[in-house]
């Protein structure tokens, strides 16, 4: 790069287009976090230590204190969706939630998607594991609608400011790529054990594909037709409604998808905090070394998976036809 | 620069800059201080799409923008509704400054004033032929019913009637464009931005579609700027035409002043291939009258002119100088023969009458019809002058030769 004389540019651009000097930036603050491990552990074992684990503790601690209000008022919300589902599911007769499956998945899906979910959900009845897995299905579809309540209108401010696309893109990556049970650390952390805390688990799990293809469908709308949008006088919302959003759906769909079946393996893991549902089934068997309740368990937890799939999955595919 | 009394037409463009990049105002003080627009994009990255640009376009005129690929026409064409931003510079319409407009006032002038039409069509995949049409309607909140009416209506201009509830994809390419024109119509603006609007049409089609544009625009009065980059599309659209190169505007002037006395090399590249005819009108070629009678006057008269000039026939006028007809020399004598006493009497051929501003490539095939002389008149079938047969074959090669007529 020709090193002339330069206009005056701000920081962050020189920082873009001089990569040494982006680099020199980064390693300073790298070196900067090393010294101030030193400062406040000293040196063992020859290296530096680094105290993330004494911050990560005192920051937990603080946070538990400082924002009660906003823990206490998660864990109520959630604590009455939930609780409700749960007792209106198990409240009906059986029959009653075996029509309402297979009319849902006539209506969303097909003939065949309503014959195949009745059969397995009747299946599962005659395992004995009626009630588990309504207490599941309640789970999963409380940890659904809150990771689509939040997912879908974050996915929608990511996908309109690239600004807020930058914050949120590195935080879904780090919630992929860590195992699912991690986040039952923190979950445990601030919500104790219980059901809350595993939806809680299941949500920060769950609702990164809600964001992130939001995020793509909006993102992936033609730009010629945002432009046209524009040229009529679309406000903001207009635009949002009537052509983002609409066109975007198919993605959208697909998002909520992956969002239940992620649900679905995270409920499992979260009877590990003493969530209950099927997945207390799987985690009992493991402890007792009882290959046949493991495996009845888990063929239910199959089928409801299924199931879960085959009529979302449709959704979106039908949403696709007609708009393609 | 505050010129403000001095006239202006409907849309007129001050002094307009757009700079790509993530620092324009420094790319623009690099370029103000004689940086080249090349060194900028070197050092800094930015690309200087439109440079210093100014035109006016006049009410109810169709304003052709041509230039290569890359010149800069979407970028400039956008600036007037700002779907783009310029960087710098004044874009008056109705002498109003769109560049520092609110949002709220950008949204009505959108809405109620400048319209588009799209290369791609751009229309909403999700919505009906009509509700794409109505869309333009619905975002200024009109009722369902009265904008579907009119809608309606807009479609019938655009002649896809009985299409309203078709989605876009099962129409084909230049019935989309309708439908992308009919969307643009149906807010009834007074502008309408057309960005290489029949670009993306197969040439039969877009023949078809210029041809039916301009016959509708006779009918709704708008002022249009036309992008394309085919010159032969902007010299039959255009009644003035801007040539970019590079982000700026290298010449304005008429169709003819652009083939005839082309501003520089690039605009003369350009139009090398136009046979003149295309845009030369016949009042370039047109002669005197060799000899003209009043219908009161003899054959013998007739006959004694015609020598005298060495014709072989004569208009012949009435008293308001307006054409009547044509005389041979050969009928002449026949009815000195027949001692007739008045040219009224026996005018029996007409000439080929033709417009003044008709261009000489049209007037070709009209003249291959017939054997009669070529008349020039004007709108009250005055005679103003003559086409010798000669003439338009000089016409017709002129200096620029060859057949090419598309590009
Ligand atoms: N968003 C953008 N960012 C950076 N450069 C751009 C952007 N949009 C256009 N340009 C550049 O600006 C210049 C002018 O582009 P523009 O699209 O206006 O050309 P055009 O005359 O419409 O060409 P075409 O005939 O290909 O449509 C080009 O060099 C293009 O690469
Ligand atoms: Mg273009």
């Amino acid at each position: 790069m020709a090193a002339t004389s330069k206009p005056t540019v701000g920081f962050v651009q020189t920082l873009n287009r001089r990569p040494l000097v982006k680099y020199l930036f980064w390693f300073g603050i790298a070196v900067a976090l090393v010294l101030l491990g030193w400062i406040f552990n000293g040196l063992k074992g020859g290296f530096f230590e680094f105290p993330l684990e004494n911050w990560v503790n005192i920051g937990v601690d603080w946070l538990i204190i400082k924002l009660a209000v906003v823990f206490d008022s998660i864990k109520l919300i959630t604590q009455i969706v939930l609780n409700n589902l749960e007792r209106f599911l198990l409240w009906l007769p059986w029959w009653v939630v075996l029509i309402a499956i297979i009319l849902i998945a006539w209506r969303l899906a097909s003939v065949r998607v309503a014959i195949f979910s009745g059969a397995a959900m009747y299946f599962i009845g005659t395992l004995g594991l009626w009630e588990l897995c309504m207490s599941t299905l309640a789970l999963i579809a409380t940890a659904v609608l809150i990771s689509i309540v939040l997912g879908i209108p974050i996915g929608i401010l990511s996908a309109r400011s690239d600004r807020v696309d930058n914050v949120v893109r590195p935080v879904l990556d780090a919630m992929q790529t860590m195992p699912a049970f991690v986040y039952l650390i923190p979950a445990l952390m601030f919500f104790g054990i219980g059901k809350v805390p595993g939806v809680i688990a299941t949500v920060i799990f769950a609702v990164p594909p809600a964001v992130r293809l939001t995020n793509l469908g909006i993102r992936q709308v033609p730009g010629d037709l945002v432009e046209a949008a524009h040229t009529f006088g679309s406000t903001g919302f207009q635009l949002l409604l009537k052509v983002q959003i609409p066109l975007a759906l198919p993605s959208i769909m697909a998002g909520v998808n992956q969002t239940i079946m992620l649900s679905l393996s995270m409920v499992v893991l979260a009877a590990m905090i003493a969530a209950g549902g099927l997945g207390r089934e799987v985690i009992m068997a493991l402890g007792q070394v009882d290959i046949g309740r493991g495996f009845v368990a888990g063929t239910a937890i199959v089928l409801v998976a299924m199931i879960l799939d085959r009529i979302t999955q449709s959704l979106g595919k039908k949403r696709k036809m007609s708009t393609l | 620069m505050s010129d403000n009394k001095s006239p202006r037409g409907k849309i007129s463009c001050r002094n307009v800059w757009k700079i790509f990049g993530p620092d324009p105002q420094s790319a623009l003080s690099l370029i103000k201080d004689g940086m080249t627009k090349e060194k900028v994009l070197e050092e800094t990255g930015h690309v200087i799409a439109v440079r210093d640009v100014s035109f006016d376009v006049n009410e109810g005129e169709v304003f052709v923008i041509m230039g290569l690929s890359g010149s800069g026409k979407s970028t400039i064409v956008r600036c007037l509704n700002r779907l783009i931003e310029p960087t710098k510079g004044q874009i008056l319409v109705d002498d109003i400054d769109l560049a520092t407009m609110d949002e709220d006032a950008l949204r009505e002038a959108r809405r109620h004033k400048i319209s588009m039409v799209f290369q791609h069509f751009a229309l909403f995949p999700h919505r009906t032929v009509l509700d794409n049409v109505a869309y333009g309607l619905e975002v200024q909140g009109m009722h369902k019913a009265e904008r579907r009416k009119k809608a309606m209506d807009v479609l019938d201009l655009v002649g896809l009637k009985g299409w309203e509830t078709n989605y876009p994809h099962e129409l084909s390419g230049g019935m989309q464009q309708r439908v992308g024109l009919a969307r643009a119509l149906a807010v009834d603006p007074e502008i309408l931005l057309m960005d290489e609007a029949f670009s993306a049409l197969d040439p039969l089609i877009r023949r078809q579609m210029q041809d039916e544009f301009l016959n509708l625009i006779t009918e709704v009065h708008k002022t249009i700027v036309f992008i394309t980059h085919d010159l032969s599309e902007a010299l039959k659209m255009g009644e003035r035409i801007a040539i970019m190169k590079d982000g700026e505007i290298v010449q304005v002037g008429t169709p003819e002043e652009i083939v005839v006395v082309p501003a520089d090399e690039y605009v003369e590249e350009f139009v090398r291939d136009v046979p003149r005819s295309k845009v030369v009108p016949v009042r370039n070629i047109m002669k005197e009258p060799a000899v003209t009678l009043y219908s009161w006057q003899g054959p013998k008269v007739a006959l004694m002119e015609m020598k005298q000039n060495n014709a072989n026939y004569a208009f012949i006028l009435d008293p308001g100088r307006r054409l009547r007809g044509v005389v041979t020399a050969d009928e002449a004598k026949q009815a000195i023969k027949e001692g007739v006493a008045r040219l009224s009497k026996m005018v029996k051929g007409n000439a080929l009458q033709i417009g003044p501003d008709q261009p000489i490539e049209e007037v070709i095939p009209l003249a291959a019809t017939t054997d009669n002389p070529v008349a020039v008149v004007d709108e009250d079938e005055r005679l103003i002058g003559e086409v010798p047969r000669t003439e338009l074959l000089i016409g017709m090669t002129g200096e620029g030769n060859n057949n090419g007529g598309d590009k």
